[in-house]
This record gives C-alpha cells, sequence and structure tokens, in this order.
C-alpha cells in the first residue's frame, strides 16, 4: 500500500509515530518545531497509548524527506517525547475515520443507503433530511466515497486524520531514541545545500 | 528525612541548596516577591542583584560556563520574565546550563490578561531545552530538582520555571529524598557510545593518513581537557578548535592549530581542507566553520563525536556517528588507537602555517585591536579569563589571545548577542574569584549591557574590561564595505560616551590607551588594580577582520589580510 502521496504544497506526506509523555504543553512544544519552519502539519492524532501516563500521536506532514527526518530528531530530544519514528517508508497499517453527514430526502436516502453498503461503511444517524455516515480506511477510500456523494450534497466531513503503526511488530521495545547515530537512512535521503544564516 | 511543611518560596530556596546553588542573579518584582521574602532566612544563598535581567541570564551563563555548575536567574513575571529571553536564547544556542526562576501573576488571574502577566512558558518555548508552569507548591520541589537535571545532564542548557504568586506562599511538604526522584521516561541520555560505533571510529582514525581534530565546545562542557590531549598526542593528530571549543586544547602545544571558518586562520580552514579524517568532538559543525557544505573539506571522512543525535548528519553526511559524552566515548576511543607518527602531515601543517601568516599584525603606527589583544595575551601569559561581546573585537580575542588555562574562553557563539561581554564576566569572577577576568568588549556591546558595572561595583568583582573602541560597529562596516558596496549606513557612534568619565562616575578605575607604547603598562595597572577596571582602548576606526571566508563558501573564496 502506497502511504506517501503527494500533499497540497507538491512535497511527499511523511507519516510520523511518537509516543510522549502526558503532561501539559507536549503538544505545543511538538507542533512548534513544525511551525518554525514553516511546515503544514496536514493531520494529527492523538490519544491515550497502552502505557499509562503515555499518550501516540500520529501526524503527517509535508516537507522534504531529510528536513522532516531532522524534525523528527529534534522531537526526540524534547524531554518528554519517549520515541519518535518516520514511519513513511516503513511496512505500516494505517487508518483513518470519517464522519460524512449528507443530504438524504426519501427519493434518494435507498440509492445513498446502497453506497454505503458497497463501501461497507456504518450510517450512525438518519434525520429528515440528511443522514451520517461513519467510514474507516485508507485516504483515497474515504476520498473516493466523498466524491461519488457529492451529487447528493455533502453537507459536513469530519476526518480524524491518519493513525498508523508497523505492521508486525508493534513499535514497543524500541530503545528510547530511534535516532541514536542510526540514522543511516538520512544520509541517503540527504541533499547538502548551503545553510548560511548570511547574518552579522 | 521527614517531610518538612514550608512555604512555596521556602520550598524553592531549600531545593536551591539541595542542588549546590551557592549564588542567585536577580531583580525582583511584586509576582516574585513571596520567594525574595524568604531570602534572608537562607543566607547560603547570595542574591546577587543586576540592574536589568537579562543581564542576571547572562551572568548565571557566564558562572554556568565557567565553573561547570549550573546557574541560576530569577526575574519578576511580565517585563522582567521577557527581559530574561535574549540572555536563555544565547544560553541555549550555546548548551550552557541556566535555570531561571520567574514569578507568574496568581492562578486565579493566570489567562486574564491580568496585570503584569506574559505567558512565559509559550513566549520561552522556543529558548529553552524546557520548562514549566508549576501550579501546586507541592510540585515545586519535584519541578526543581528534575529542572536541574534537564539543565546540566546530556547537551545542557537553559530550563525556566515558572511559579505563580499564590504558590509561593502556599504551604507543602518538602522532602529531598522523595522529590529528588526523577523519572523521565523520554529523557535518557547516552554517556558511553554503542559499541559499534566506537569500533568504526576507531578504525577511521587508525587507517587516516592526514587525520584532524576538530574540537569543540562539548570537549569543554565534558571537561575532557586530559583525554582530548591523550588522542591527539598518541595518535599525533592536529588540533583545530571551533570558536567556541578554543581553550579545549592549550595553545603552546606543537599539535595546536587554531580555529578555523569564516574569521578563523587561513592555515586552520586549509588544514581541514587537506584533511582526509575529521575528528569532530562535540562541535556541531555550524555554518560558520563549513560554508558550503559541497565543498567543505571534500577528501575527510567525518567522526562526529556527539551527545545530541540531532546534531548527526545536518550539515554534512557523519561517516562515522559516536553519540555519547566526549569525555566518556573518548576513554572508550582512546586505549584503542594506534599510537603512531604522521610526520609528513604534520609537517604539512606547519608549512600551511608559515606560508599563510594570519596572525601576522600589518605594519602601522596606529593602535589595532589586534595589538591590544596581543598584549593583553603577553601581559596574563594566556592564563586569563576572557569574556567577549560580538564583533570584530570578538574575532581578534579569538585569534590572538594563546590561551594556555583550559575552560578560559567565553563568548556568545551561536546567538552572537552583543551584550553579553559585561554580565557574563560578572558570573564568570564570581564563580572563579581567584582568576583574573578580562573582558574584551566592543564599543557597541558594552553599551548594551553596561548598567551592570554597578552590580561589579556593588559586589567588588574586580572585572577588568578592555573596551576596543573604534567608535563604530566594526563588524557592520566590514559588511557594507565588502558586501553593500561600501554603503556605509548606521554604523558610526557619534554620541559614544567618554568611557574614562563613564568608569569615574561608577567609582571604576578608568584609564585610556591610544597609542601601542601604552599597553603594555595599562594593562599591569588594571591586573595590579584591586577592583573593577575599564580600559578604553581607542584604536584604527575602520579595520576589517581577515582573514574571511563570505558566508556559504569555501577555502577557495578565503580572503587573506590584504596586509
Ligand atoms: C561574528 C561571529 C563570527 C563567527 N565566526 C566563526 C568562525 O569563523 N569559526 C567558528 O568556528 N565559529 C565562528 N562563530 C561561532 C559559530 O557561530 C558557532 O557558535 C561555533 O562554531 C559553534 O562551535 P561548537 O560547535 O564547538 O559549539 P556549540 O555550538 O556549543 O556545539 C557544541 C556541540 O557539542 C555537543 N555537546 C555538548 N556537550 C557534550 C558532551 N558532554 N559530550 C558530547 N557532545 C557534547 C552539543 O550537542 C553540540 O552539538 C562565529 C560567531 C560569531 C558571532
Ligand atoms: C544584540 C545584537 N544586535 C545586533 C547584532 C548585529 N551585529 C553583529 S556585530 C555588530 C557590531 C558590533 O559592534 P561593537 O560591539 O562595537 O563591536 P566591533 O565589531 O566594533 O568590534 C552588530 C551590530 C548583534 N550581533 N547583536
Ligand atoms: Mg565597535
Amino acid at each position: 500500500m502506497s502511504n506517501s502521496t503527494n500533499g497540497a504544497s507538491g512535497f511527499m506526506q511523511r507519516t510520523i509515530i511518537a509516543l510522549v509523555q502526558d503532561r501539559p504543553g507536549v503538544l505545543a512544544r511538538i507542533s512548534g518545531l513544525f511551525r518554525r519552519r514553516g511546515f503544514n502539519i496536514a493531520s494529527l492524532a492523538v490519544g491515550r497509548s497502552e502505557r499509562p501516563g503515555l499518550s501516540r500521536m500520529t501526524f503527517v506532514v509535508e516537507g522534504p524527506a531529510h528536513v522532516v527526518q531532522h524534525v523528527a530528531a529534534q522531537l526526540d530530544r524534547l524531554v518528554e517525547v519517549v520515541e519518535v519514528q518516520d514511519i513513511t517508508e516503513k511496512n505500516i497499517v494505517w487508518r483513518e475515520l470519517a464522519l460524512i453527514k449528507v443530504e438524504a430526502s426519501p427519493h434518494t436516502r435507498s440509492e445513498i443507503l446502497e453506497l454505503a453498503g458497497i463501501f461497507r461503511v456504518n450510517v450512525v444517524d438518519i434525520g429528515a433530511n440528511s443522514l451520517t455516515m461513519e467510514i474507516t480506511g485508507g485516504r483515497s477510500k474515504i476520498n473516493s466515497l466523498i466524491e461519488l456523494l457529492r451529487k447528493f450534497g455533502v453537507k459536513e466531513v469530519i476526518r480524524t486524520g491518519r493513525v498508523a503503526t508497523l505492521r508486525g511488530a508493534l513499535s514497543e521495545g524500541q530503545e528510547d531514541g530511534a535516532f541514536d547515530g542510526l540514522q543511516d537512512e538520512v544520509s541517503h535521503y540527504y541533499t547538502p545545500t548551503a545553510g548560511d544564516s548570511g547574518s552579522v | 528525612m521527614v517531610a518538612k511543611k514550608l512555604t512555596g518560596g521556602q520550598i524553592v530556596c531549600e531545593a536551591l541548596l539541595n542542588e549546590g546553588v551557592d549564588v542567585i542573579f536577580g531583580l525582583p518584582g511584586g509576582a516574585i516577591l513571596p520567594f525574595y521574602g524568604e531570602l534572608s532566612k537562607y543566607p547560603k544563598l547570595r542574591h546577587v542583584l543586576v540592574r536589568h535581567e537579562q543581564g542576571a541570564a547572562h551572568a548565571a551563563d557566564g558562572y554556568a560556563r565557567s565553573t561547570g555548575k549550573v546557574g541560576v536567574a530569577c526575574a519578576t513575571s511580565g517585563p522582567g520574565a521577557t527581559n530574561l529571553i535574549t540572555g536563555l536564547a544565547t544560553a541555549m544556542m550555546d548548551s550552557a546550563p541556566i535555570v531561571a526562576i520567574t514569578g507568574q501573576v496568581g492562578r486565579a488571574a493566570i489567562g486574564t490578561d491580568a496585570f503584569q502577566e506574559t505567558d512565559i512558558t509559550g513566549a520561552t518555548l522556543p529558548v529553552t531545552k524546557h520548562n514549566y508552569l508549576v501550579m501546586r507548591a507541592q510540585d515545586i520541589g519535584p519541578t526543581i530538582h528534575e529542572a536541574f537535571h534537564i539543565a546540566r545532564t546530556g547537551r545542557p542548557g537553559p530550563v525556566l520555571i515558572d511559579i505563580p504568586k499564590d504558590v509561593f506562599q502556599e504551604v507543602a511538604e518538602y522532602d529531598f529524598a522523595r522529590d529528588r526522584i526523577i523519572n523521565l521516561p523520554g529523557y535518557n541520555v547516552r554517556t558511553t557510545a554503542i559499541e559499534s560505533q566506537v569500533e568504526k571510529a576507531i578504525e577511521l582514525i587508525n587507517e587516516a593518513e592526514r587525520p584532524a581534530i576538530l574540537a569543540g565546545h562539548g570537549v569543554l562542557i565534558s571537561q575532557a581537557f586530559d583525554e582530548l590531549r591523550e588522542l591527539a598526542e598518541k595518535a599525533e593528530i592536529p588540533v583545530v578548535t571551533t570558536l567556541l571549543g578554543i581553550s579545549s586544547f592549550p595553545e603552546d602545544h606543537p599539535l595546536f592549530v587554531g580555529f578555523p571558518g569564516m574569521h578563523g586562520l587561513a592555515y586552520a580552514s586549509l588544514t581541514l581542507d587537506e584533511s582526509d579524517l575529521i575528528v569532530a568532538i562535540g562541535s556541531r559543525f555550524d555554518d560558520r566553520i563549513v560554508g558550503d557544505p559541497r565543498r567543505f573539506a571534500p577528501n575527510a571522512k567525518k567522526i562526529q563525536i556527539d551527545i545530541d543525535p540531532a546534531e548527526i548528519n545536518k550539515t554534512l553526511v557523519a561517516d562515522a556517528p559516536v553519540i555519547g559524552d566526549v569525555k566518556a566515548v573518548l576513554r572508550q576511543i582512546n586505549p584503542k588507537v594506534k599510537s603512531t607518527k604522521h610526520t609528513a602531515w604534520v609537517q604539512r601543517v606547519e608549512h600551511l602555517k608559515a606560508e599563510h601568516p594570519s596572525l601576522k599584525i600589518r605594519e602601522t603606527d596606529e593602535l589595532l585591536g589586534q595589538h591590544v589583544v596581543r598584549a593583553l595575551s603577553d601581559v596574563t601569559k594566556g592564563d586569563a579569563i576572557i569574556c567577549t561581546g560580538v564583533g570584530q573585537h570578538q574575532m581578534w580575542a579569538a585569534q590572538h589571545y594563546k590561551f594556555t588555562h583550559a575552560n578560559s574562553w567565553f563568548s556568545s557563539g551561536g546567538l552572537g548577542t552583543m551584550g553579553y561581554e559585561v554580565p557574563s564576566a560578572l558570573g564568570a569572577q564570581i564563580g572563579n574569584p581567584d582568576r583574573l577576568v578580562w573582558s574584551i568588549c566592543g564599543d557597541g556591546g558594552f553599551q548594551m549591557t553596561l548598567m551592570e558595572l554597578a552590580t561589579a561595583v556593588e559586589n567588588k568583582l574586580p572585572v577588568k574590561y578592555a573596551i576596543l573602541n573604534n567608535n563604530h560597529l566594526g563588524m557592520i562596516t566590514q559588511w557594507q564595505g565588502l558586501f553593500y558596496d561600501g554603503d556605509y549606513q548606521a554604523e558610526t557612534y557619534s554620541g559614544n560616551p567618554d568611557f574614562v568619565k563613564l568608569a569615574e562616575a561608577y567609582g571604576i578605575k578608568g584609564i585610556r590607551v591610544t597609542r601601542q607604547d601604552q599597553l603594555e603598562a595599562a594593562i599591569r595597572e588594571a591586573n595590579e588594580h584591586p577592583g573593577p577596571v575599564i580600559v578604553d582602548f581607542v584604536i584604527e576606526k575602520v579595520d576589517n577582520v581577515y582573514p574571511m571566508i563570505p558566508a556559504g563558501q569555501s577555502v577557495n573564496e578565503l580572503i587573506e589580510d590584504p596586509l
């Protein structure tokens, strides 16, 4: 499965997962490292992990590979970050959940429900003029459903953003500092540029 | 020990004492007054009252760099706290361990734009290694111990602790034995390196024919002076130091080369360029050294010994990264390095030194900045502590002072903070009461923090300030001359004060030097004077620092002094 499509900025989207301590300000510290470089965070999902006091985050960012890898290394040095991995090139499973509210009159309802069946989505709410469905899957699956629903009138789309994990072995047992000098991958992408600040 | 019931302010004091703190640099205000109210009960905590909070942060920084201990600064909420920011950013860039304690408005007022409220943890996020807002007195003890741990271990850096006024007043239990226990699952510092990384490094060192050491600030931080010297001597490797690595290796040693880069010595840059291996030890390949990374030392493999994995492969690809503390890693490496001679290569480096006499001072009757530093170096036998500001005087100081005493050079390298020169020297003097401290100042930078002269007087700190007074923002004049077609704008100071009279106004000894033949006597007079001294060295107005490699370029574009 390809998990690296190009984002709006033209750069490849990269998926980073992190295990972080649950403390106030963690999110601001993490997002600050991206903001500082003018990066857009395309999606971000955070939730409690299986370990007490620790949360897992999955974020998708757009930027040149070697730069994202450097930000990941900088993330790892944040005091509250237990581990970080750029898993873009890894064998991963990832999912996204979306709630889609679509206009549904008595005439169109059955057609919409048929579509829902094909996509194996759950209908979670039915109102007089609308219907809300829940879909889980990869990005392209969700995108195609939204496209197909457009002609009925899509009122709202709420997406969680990507959550991801490595296939097979969980990222557990990984020592802190996935970046402890084991960065052969970094040099692989690395393209040096004149980095002088031009400052005096 | 049993837990004690104390106010938050008392907990701060007790926890600081338990961390071995003996001096705090600060200035009070409403939000932090409850803390100041407890200080009289703790006479072992010496409080040095600064004139501006930026001075508190730089003084704590100078104290920290010169002692290896954590420096402490404190300030009130709002403007007091924001005044610390430049000092925190300076410490962050150069990995100096500081703990800053700020008062905050009372808990109920936080977030309401209350009087003197600034979200200082928000504002300092990018310029601290870590920071805290402490919302309960019971958390003060554990937070302070955690903060000191973070500030001094791994790659050191500044940590800020923001404490609301009513938290200082709240009563809670403090138990050092309990509160010192640190639980930071995400903060693991590697001291010794992974064996495979060490092996790879040893292999490259043993194979190299033209190796060069690039010793950086990490050597000073790790206090690995003996280990560095052992490696250099055992494998006969010439030692280039970075600007912040100055005083990591004795400058009268035959293997000493000098500092490379933008304003480094031509032969030091050329040594790196011609080498086949660079052993970077606690130095982060800053852009002022590397210039154009595609053309930097193209034939050299790179070993990079650093405690911070995020520095590896940042500007250059490291053939052998070694993650760990410099001292521990060198102790792993040194025993397995072949004892060898690189006679031809060392001769080549000597030849480069002779061919490119970067330290030759041009013939003139005028007084030049270089003359001043050379005289300071000679009279003090290279044994003084030297602090500097930022600009031409800083570069001349780095080039011409011949350091013989380890860990004696404190300068703002990464942020390049003008004004560092006045307060940092106070901190260094307090940390080293028996050493001679000279601060080499620019007339520009000196005027950014000169209010701290009063702090020197009040605390009887005999710092000697050498102002290299060119009546210019000299480094700016140089850039406008070289890169802006001589279109000089806003670089001349026509309204400088009379620095000798200024000294007198502060009750400080002032001396003016205008000629080369006055140098030695004036410096001796300053050294012998028991209190602080300002020497106003009136130097040539417009003079460029050479050599120079323009930003982003390589040794091929190096401009030597047109003498
Ligand atoms: C006007 C001006 C001109 C300048 N020109 C030059 C120039 O010509 N040449 C030059 O060299 N510099 C120059 N500089 C300074 C330059 O900007 C950098 O500050 C400097 O090169 C950084 O040196 P460093 O890498 O040794 O130190 P730092 O930036 O302090 O880096 C230290 C490194 O050591 C690591 N470290 C810390 N502690 C340990 C430990 N215990 N064990 C292992 N690793 C550790 C850190 O992680 C870090 O990577 C100039 C600055 C100014 C203001
Ligand atoms: C706080 C700050 N503002 C601006 C600069 C930009 N700057 C770098 S060097 C320099 C000139 C410094 O003048 P002075 O202190 O007199 O030293 P000189 O170069 O003349 O020796 C300036 C303005 C800076 N480094 N720091
Ligand atoms: Mg000047």
